[in-house]
């Protein structure tokens, strides 16, 4: 099997459990900061963070434009909370900016504060039987998903966990957990 | 099943902010001048640390008003301070849900033998420390964060530098050091061995440790980020400088950009005077806020 290259986006953020992740899945991995990092990559992680910071630095280091066209050119990406939010598309009146790679709103701190942050069992079908151990802090869903967006899976009836082609959006954070198999999935549909 | 103020949870949060600035703040203002610089926290706080210094006087927790006005100008985790020991004004702050609570020796202590048993609470903590005995106590008693004590309102990053330094090679010197030495080590630092052999095999601290204690410049922020720091509290430099906005946005694009001068070059232009400070070198004992903690 071919070895996959996948940056990890290294703005701010929970950036080295990605890669320590991704290293036990068998990928390669480079840790991304400016434009030139995404050269010949099969996916890129946008980790956990704080959603405003990660979204102002994009910008400060010139990374919209160049994540959005390697995106569209058939790079997947793989987006845990933050990256779930820079994921999602722009609601009207809403100022900051977002990739708008997967077509669904989203809802930021929607869970609560700190305070009501939790994990639970999360029953997600493609990973099979066993239940996700799924850590969600201050975390986002998606909401109003378009015709393309395969969900995949739900809490409390708000989505959790999304597809929508080589673009994957998770309210949760696999990278605190030892469950490798969300980073699987996720290098697997960089091979289809 | 939900469970709420795991250890997972806790910690979890303080990863978030890896890579990332938090800054103090007196004003909802303030506070939006931080967000809007990329702050991933801001600390609620009625005087920053250079204030505190030189106005003297009982420093306690703030007004939960001007905590709670802060909390809704902003999207981002607010952070507050309670008093060494003083785990009703942690409770109290817990009850109008603050993300994070610093037990912090800039405030006066109101204990003068125990930290909070901060396991007690659902809101995470971070703690200062100097050293990896001090660290290791904050985190046996619940801290999911630590941060070295620096000296905070000085504008002088001679501390922090230290603090960090001491940590890592008290770690590096674990490495080494046999059964009977851990258990030694444990006793004299007053924690259990599992805790030492956790942190020796890791190689690094269990939980996250940011710089803090007289961060004034991006250059600063990114010294202590090549220190090996994961993240850097700014307390009196953003808001006691001549350009805080500019200031702030600086040195969150130092702290992500850590590694690259010609970066740091450009960001540290014509940012304006920074905080005067006051030298670590030139305080008396008596001054020094670092010592504060047991």
């Amino acid at each position: 099997m071919k070895q996959m290259k996948v940056g990890v986006l290294a703005l701010q953020g929970a950036v080295r459990e990605h890669v320590w992740a991704l290293q036990a899945c068998g990928a390669e991995t480079v840790t991304v900061k400016g434009r030139q990092d995404l050269a010949g990559l099969d996916g890129l992680v946008i980790p956990g963070g704080e959603s405003t910071t990660v979204g102002k630095l994009l910008a400060r280091f010139g990374l919209w434009d160049p994540i959005r066209e390697r995106a569209q050119a058939g790079m997947g990406i793989f987006g845990t909370c933050t990256g779930m939010i820079l994921l999602a598309g722009a609601r009207p009146g809403e100022s900051e900016p977002r990739l708008g790679l997967i077509d669904c709103a989203v809802v930021r701190n929607a869970f609560g504060r700190q305070i009501d942050s939790f994990e639970t069992e999360l029953a997600i079908p493609v990973l099979g039987d066993s239940p996700f151990p799924a850590v969600f802090i201050r975390a986002p869903y998606l909401a109003a998903p378009g015709r393309e967006v395969e969900v995949l899976a739900t809490l409390e009836e708000k989505i959790v966990l999304a597809r929508q082609g080589r673009i994957l959006a998770c309210a949760f954070h696999p990278e605190l957990t030892k469950d490798l198999r969300l980073h699987r999935y996720f290098l697997d549909l960089l091979l289809k | 099943m939900m469970k709420k103020a795991t250890v997972t949870v806790q910690r979890g949060l303080a990863e978030m902010l890896k890579g990332g600035v938090i800054m103090d703040v007196t004003t909802p203002e303030q506070a939006k001048i931080a967000e809007e610089a990329g702050a991933v926290a801001v600390m609620a706080l009625e005087r920053v640390p250079a204030d505190i210094r030189a106005e003297g006087g009982v420093a306690r927790m703030s007004d939960p008003e001007m905590i709670a006005r802060i909390m809704e100008a902003v999207t981002i985790p607010v952070m507050a301070k309670v008093r060494i020991g003083h785990f009703v004004e942690a409770q109290i702050l817990e009850a109008l849900g603050v993300d994070f609570i610093d037990e912090s020796e800039v405030l006066t202590p109101a204990d003068d033998r125990y930290h909070i048993d901060k396991t007690q609470f659902k809101v995470p903590f971070v703690c200062g420390a100097r050293n990896l005995g001090e660290a290791l106590r904050r985190i046996n008693e619940g801290a999911a964060m630590i941060r070295t004590k620096g000296e905070a309102g000085t504008g002088d990053i001679v501390e922090a530098v230290k603090h960090v330094r001491t940590v890592a090679e008290e770690i590096a010197a674990l490495k080494n050091a046999s059964g009977e030495e851990l258990t030694r080590l444990a006793l004299e630092m007053r924690v259990p061995v599992e805790l030492v052999i956790e942190t020796k095999n890791l190689g690094r601290l269990p939980v996250v440790n940011f710089a803090a204690g007289g961060v004034a410049t991006p250059a600063d922020a990114a010294l202590m980020m090549q220190l090996g720091c994961d993240g850097v509290f700014v307390g009196s430099g953003i808001f006691k400088s001549e350009n805080p906005a500019a200031r702030a946005k600086a040195i969150v694009d130092a702290t992500t950009g850590f590694n690259d001068p010609k970066l740091l070059a450009e960001l540290s232009r014509g940012l304006g005077g920074a905080m005067r400070g006051v030298a670590v070198a030139g305080l008396t004992s008596g001054d020094r806020m670092a010592g504060r903690g047991w």
